[in-house]
This record gives structure tokens, sequence and C-alpha cells, in this order.
């Protein structure tokens, strides 16, 4: 009964936001204030219907409803709970519902925040998600229902894949939506704009604090992705430049651009159109992910299900929204102009540099993601694009990125004198100094490329101190400055984590040892062990280290009931300057196994800068975003003239 | 020339330049480092490069997989149920990888005319078929009659 209800209750709700999609937008073109009211509630009674909905899908996973198929296929009365409640979204149909829910619940955010603005516009704004979110609706009861019963029901179910048994299936995908979901407020946000043929200058601000949101949550997702397959893959990487990896970065990479240039198109008026297509942009490329994933048509550990018809209708929902919102860019391109052209000072000039090569990054990214897809379409064959490719052309592209990123910062509006460009560098330079002599003292060895790698975070880290330093900063740059220096950690974890890394791969029987940079590891037995669904091999390994590491470590290897799959449970020794990472590889004869250890130094830092180039985004949020509807006041006369006058 | 389309002019030569230098490190990797997806017919058919990595894939052939005294080389043949093709590797094997089960290979091909994979990937789901093994499986079926196993 309750599947049936949480079904009705998602049919309901499409109807809903149909009508959230076009009633206040009718209303919104005919003046209608009646038809332009019902946009708020329709936005409450979707979040509630499709809330619901997902209840039930969830009530129907911990109360082990296995005539449910989607229940049946991917949980197991073995399941823990917190599992069992992940597992809600740990395939596909499931995942879109939670994003269905994100983007609905969002809807109703942005309806309750944008109380301060012209009713016109919020209506059109919460009619575009309307429409998006009917389109996302019918996707799910159209192609890929997670309520359809299962006859005769099964008396117990397959199991959720064991790769997704870990806290990474409860944090990833949520943040990761909630990423994607903030890129669509601010699309629908900028589509209202548009039909409303004027940009209000407290709405560019409102859609900042979204925009900073979604990075966040984006950052955090994508990090929080890359931790869980160094941990559960059992292969040590931390990013494949697989498809579906790509996917989420290219939205981030066009949004890091995009929240570099709005700030300026906020305080001079500037770059708006610019900003305004970016902010297409990071939509567009956010659905071309959900396609990429959710159509089956890449080979990946994500893609669970290949079925060329729900690829079909997200192209098909990407093209009906993204199409319609550039042409209608293109036909207000005359009112997004800036009074005056954007005045060329050295600081300018490296923020178009810096979106420059954030989009030439992005190009590339797409470039061999889409490649092998098109290939493939035209029948000219099966290639891939292998790392190696996104190595070669990453690095030449972000080392000038993270040299602007160090000088920018330092830079007043307005300076176009070459002498203080040059004065501004000398702390970057002396951070990048100290920072190789640090390495060079502190790390037993360094290659060229490591020692590259630290002083550019060096570089970057002196600037960050100097803007912090600087009188004339205000404390909105905390939060940049934060970021930054997340980037600088970042770096020094990428550069050292790959530029020192050891790895080796060994057979051992119990009692025999391996040796690894100045680390004995002896392995000591295997015992059988159980967890609550599967059973395993856990072997322990006695950590001895020149530095006075004492540690033990527990390798399995498990086997799970439902699904009889086999998983391998790596040990990390994690420490903050590195990690010792022990997989178990195969039984051999004569209670042997294969054995594969690395240590990685200073891996941590990776998603550590992650971390703090959230927090930065978070810091500004508080403090200027959540306030800034209510200040108000303080728009520069540069911006109203700019764009809140024009109408075509 | 006024300033200010000088100021445009300089905009759109950084533009340009950008994207130009992307473009040219881009193709150049991509040359470099495409990576073309062959099954074992067509390797003897002589159809893969000699002296560049691609991708093998096909079904491991059961009975085939033989390990050496050192436990970490593994010998095991390719199969697309058409023709075979020997395969070493020196390293741990995926969790999933099995005989009779589907299974991608990077690696090239050595003077013997076996193919050295350095990385072996088989999927991480029990029911998996990479599509381009079941794609290559096809044809090599369509291509050669053969006895049912």
């Amino acid at each position: 009964m309750i599947p049936e209800l949480g079904h009705f209750a998602l049919i309901l709700a499409g109807v809903v936001a149909l009508v959230q999609g076009v009633l206040p937008m009718a209303g919104a073109a005919q003046q209608r204030a009646r038809w332009m009211a019902l946009a708020r509630p329709a936005s409450v009674m979707q979040a509630l219907l499709v809330l619901l909905a997902f209840g039930c899908l969830a009530q129907a996973f911990v109360g082990n409803d296995f005539s449910v198929a989607y229940v049946a296929a991917h949980s197991n009365t073995r399941l823990p709970f917190l599992y069992r409640i992940a597992a809600v979204w740990g395939a596909h149909e499931g995942s879109l519902l939670l994003w269905v829910v994100l983007l609905s619940g969002c809807g109703v955010l942005a309806a309750f925040t944008s109380r301060a603005f012209a009713a016109p516009f919020v209506a059109r704004l919460l009619a575009v998600l309307g429409l998006l979110g009917a389109g996302f609706i019918a996707f799910i009861l159209f192609t890929s229902n997670p309520f359809l019963r299962l006859d005769p029901a099964l008396t117990d179910g397959r199991d959720l894949n064991p790769l997704l048994q870990d806290l990474g299936l409860v944090l990833h995908p949520p943040m990761l939506y909630l990423g994607y979901v903030g890129f669509v407020v601010a699309f629908a946000a900028v589509v209202a704009a548009l039909l409303g043929g004027r940009v209000e200058a407290h709405a560019l601000r409102w859609l900042r604090t979204w925009l900073a949101l979604a990075w966040m949550a984006l950052t955090l997702g994508i990090a929080l992705g890359s931790w869980w397959a160094y941990r559960e893959l059992g292969w040590g990487g931390w990013w494949f430049w697989d498809p579906v990896e790509n996917a989420s970065l290219l939205p981030w990479l066009v949004a890091t651009a995009l929240l570099h240039t709005l700030p300026v198109a906020l305080k001079r008026g500037h770059l708006l159109a610019w900003t305004v297509a970016l902010i297409l942009l990071a939509f567009a490329l956010s659905l071309l992910g959900i396609f990429l994933v959710r159509s089956g048509s890449l080979a990946s550990v994500h893609a669970f299900a290949a079925d060329p018809a729900r690829g079909a209708f997200i192209l098909a929902l990407l093209l009906l929204s993204v199409v319609p919102a550039l042409l209608l860019f293109v036909r207000r391109l005359p009112v997004l102009r800036a009074p005056s052209d954007v005045p060329l000072c050295a600081r300018t000039i490296l923020l178009l540099a810096n979106n420059g090569l954030l989009l030439a990054a992005t190009a590339t990214v797409l470039l061999g993601t889409l490649y092998p897809l098109l290939v493939d379409a035209w029948g000219l064959g099966t290639v891939s694009v292998g790392a190696a490719y996104y190595q070669a052309v990453f690095v030449p592209l972000l080392v000038p990125l993270l040299l602007l990123l160090g000088v920018g910062p330092l830079l007043p509006w307005g300076e176009r004198r070459g002498v203080v460009v040059l004065r501004a560098v000398r702390w970057p330079m002396a951070g990048a100094a100290l920072a190789v002599w640090g390495a060079w003292q502190g790390l037993a060895s360094l290659t060229a490329g490591a020692g590259f790698g630290v002083a550019l975070a060096g570089w970057i880290v002196g600037a960050a101190l100097a803007a912090v330093r600087d009188a004339r900063c205000a404390p909105a740059v905390y939060g940049m400055v934060l970021a930054h220096v997340g980037v600088a950690v970042f770096t020094v974890g990428v550069s050292l984590s790959t530029a020192l890394h050891i790895e080796r791969t060994a057979r051992l029987v119990p009692g025999e040892a391996l040796t690894l940079g100045g680390y004995v590891l002896s392995f000591v037995a295997v015992h059988a062990d159980a967890g609550p669904n599967y059973r395993a091999q856990r072997a322990t390994f006695q950590v001895t280290g020149d530095d006075g590491t004492r540690a033990t470590l527990f390798p399995e290897k498990r086997r799970y009931a439902g699904s009889a799959m086999p998983m391998t449970e790596v040990a990390i020794d994690a420490r903050w300057d590195r990690d010792l990472y022990l997989a178990l590889g195969e039984p051999l004869d004569a209670g042997a196994w294969t054995v594969r250890a690395y240590v990685k130094p200073f891996i941590r830092w990776i998603w550590a800068g992650c971390l703090l180039m959230a927090l930065g985004a978070g810091a500004a949020l508080v403090e200027r975003g959540l306030l800034a509807v209510r200040r108000r006041g303080a728009i520069p006369a540069a911006l109203r003239t700019a764009v809140t006058v024009t109408r075509t | 020339m006024n300033a200010k389309r000088r100021r445009r002019v300089v905009a759109v030569a950084i533009v340009v330049l950008g994207v130009g230098i992307a473009t040219a490190l881009a193709l150049r990797a991509f040359q470099e480092n495409l990576l073309f997806f062959f099954s074992p017919s067509e390797v003897l058919a002589g159809k893969a490069p000699s002296g560049r990595e691609f991708r093998l894939g096909g079904l491991v052939e059961r009975g085939s997989v033989v390990r050496e005294a050192d436990g970490l080389t593994v010998r095991f043949r390719v199969t697309d149920l058409g023709q075979t093709l020997n395969v070493h590797y020196r390293g741990i094997l995926p969790d999933l990888f099995r005989e009779g089960q589907g299974v991608v290979t990077r690696g090239r091909l050595n003077d013997a005319g076996a193919f050295v994979a350095s990385e072996v990937l088989a999927k991480h789901d029990e029911n998996y078929m990479p599509p381009e093994v079941a794609g290559s499986l096809k044809t090599a079926q369509s291509n050669t009659p053969r006895p049912a196993p």
C-alpha cells in the first residue's frame, strides 16, 4: 500500500509542478497577480508531495518490502540500517528521486528567500523550476519508476552493491546533487530575469548566495567521491578521470570561473553578459553530467543500467531547457551590455585570464569525455581517452592559473602600472622560496616536480597572507583567502603524493614481512571473520617504521552474502603527512596471499584542501550572502544604471 | 586605433592565445593518448598497432589462467569465441576477475605476439559485461560460426 501511496504522491507532485510551471508564467506575462501568487504555495505543495514519495520509498527499504522491484534489487534483510537508508539513492531510480527531492526543496528555499523581489520575477523563477521539476518527475514516472511491484515478491533482496556499502554513499550523492541543484536555481533566476527584460541588482546578489552554496556543495561532493574511490576501489588512486568524475568536474570548473566574475558584475556592472552565459553553461553541463551518468552511455562504476529511452529523455530535457534559454539570452544581449567597456586594469586582465584558463580546462575535459561517445555513435570504432591525456593537458593549464591566483588578489582595482604588479609579486615569491626551503629541510627526498608543486603552494599562501595583511582588504576577503589557501594545500597534496609515493606488490605467507620506504609490514596471520551481511578473511599486519610508527592493520577480503560478490576492504594507517595503504589481493596456495602496499605522502592534503575551499565559500556565504537581501541599500550607482533601467 | 578598440583587441588576443595554446596541447595529447579497443580476432588479423598501447577485451577463457611461481605473474587467454590471444600480467587482479567472465585489459603486444597488460579491469558488478566486449563477441560470432561451447 505504501509504495502505491508514494507512486501516487509522485504523480500528484508532477501535476502540481506542471501547474507551478504554467500558470505563474502566464500570470507574469499577462499581469495577473492571482496566477503569479500560485507559484509559492505550488512549490511548497510540490516539495511536500515529492518528500512524501521519497519517504514511502525509504519506508519500503527500512521495512524490507521486497515486493518492490527496486528494493529487491538493491537491499537485503541483512543490510545495516544506515545503508538501507542510503540505498534509496544507491541506484538509478532512487537517485533521481533524491534529485527531485533536492530540486523541489531548493525551490521552496528559493521561494522564501526571494520575497523582496518583484512578483513577476518570483513567479517566473518558480515557474522555470516547476517546469524542470515536472520534466524530471515525468522522467522518473515514465522511464525509471522506483515504485514498480515485483510479482511474485522475493523473500530476500539481491543486496546493495558492496562498493556502495560505505559512508561515501551516504554523503557523496546528496552533496553532489545539492551542487547541481544550486546551478538549476541560478539558471531559473537568470531565465526569469531575461524573460522580464531586467536584471535586478539585489537579485544578482541573491544569485551569488546560491552560486556560493552550490559551489561549496559541489566541491564537497566531488571531494567526498574522490575520498570514497580512494578507500573502496583498492587501487590507492584518488582521481581516475572516469567520464562520470569528469561530468562533475565540468560544472565545477565553470562555476569556479563564475565565482570570480560575479563580484565584478555585482560591484561594477561589467561582464554581466559573460556571467549570465557562464550560468547557462554551468546549468547545461550539470544536465549533461546527469545525461552521461544516467543514460548508461558510459561504461563506468556509476553506470548501472543502459537504457536508450532514458538517455533520449534526458537529452530532450537538456535541449528543451538550454536551447530556448540560449535564444532568449541572445535576444536580450543588448540589455546586458555594460555602460562602458571593461576597464583593462591589471586585475581585470588576470581575472579574464583566470576565466580563459578555466574554460580551456573545461573544454579539454569535455573533449576527452565526449569524443569516445561521438566516435562510438558514428560507428567509427571504440576508443577511450586515458588519464595520460588529462594529465598532459591539465598541468600546463593549471600552472599558469595557480601563478595568477597568487598575484590577482594583491592588485588594487584600476591599477595599470606594471611596477605595482612587480612589487606585488614579492610576497608570493617569498612564500614560494620559504615553502621550497621547508620542503627541502623536512622531506627525505624531493623531486623536481614535487618541489615545483610546493613552490606553487608557497606562492599562493604568501599572496594570501599578504592579502590579509593588506589594509585595503574588507572582511569579504577572508573567504577568498581561505579558499585560496585550500588550493595551495590541495596542490601540495597532489604534487607530493604523486611524486613521492611508493608502491609494492608481493606474495607473502604469514610470518614474512614486506619493506616499503622506511616501514616494515609483518604479515602475522589471516582469520575468518564475519560482518552483518558478509564473511571476511581478515589479515593482521604489524607495522613498524623508522619514524617511530607502531600500528596494526587489518585488511580484509569480503564476500557479501546477498550478492555473493567479493570485495577488497583496504586498511589505512592515516597520519597528517602520509597514509600507509594496504590491500589484500588473492589467496594463493600454501596460505600465501598477494598483497599490495603503498606509502602515500601528504595524500590527506588533497581532501583537506577541498574542505578549505568549501569552507572559504561557506565563509563568504555567512558573511554576505544570507544578510545581503536586507542590506539592499548599498547598490553601486554604476550597477543600477547598468542593469535595472533597461527593458526591450 | 582608439583606446576602447585597443582594449578590446587586447582582450580578444588573450582569449585567442589561451584557446590556441589549449587546443594545441589538447590535440597533441589527444593523438598520443587515444586508446583504441580491439578484440582478439582483430589483433590476429593485424589491425592492432604494434609499438603502441591499446585495449584488448573479451572473455577470460575457461581453464586458461596460470599463475607463475612468484605468485604475481599471471598468464591467461582472452577470447571473443572466435579467436584467442595470450595475455601476460604482473600484479593483483581485480576482485571480479574470473574465468569465463568479461575483461578489458590495457597494454601492448610483445615480439612473440602476446599481449602484455599493464592494467586489467573487470567491472564491479557480478552480471556486468563491458559493452565493448559484448559488441566484439557479437561480431566474432556472426563472422565465425562455431559449435556451442
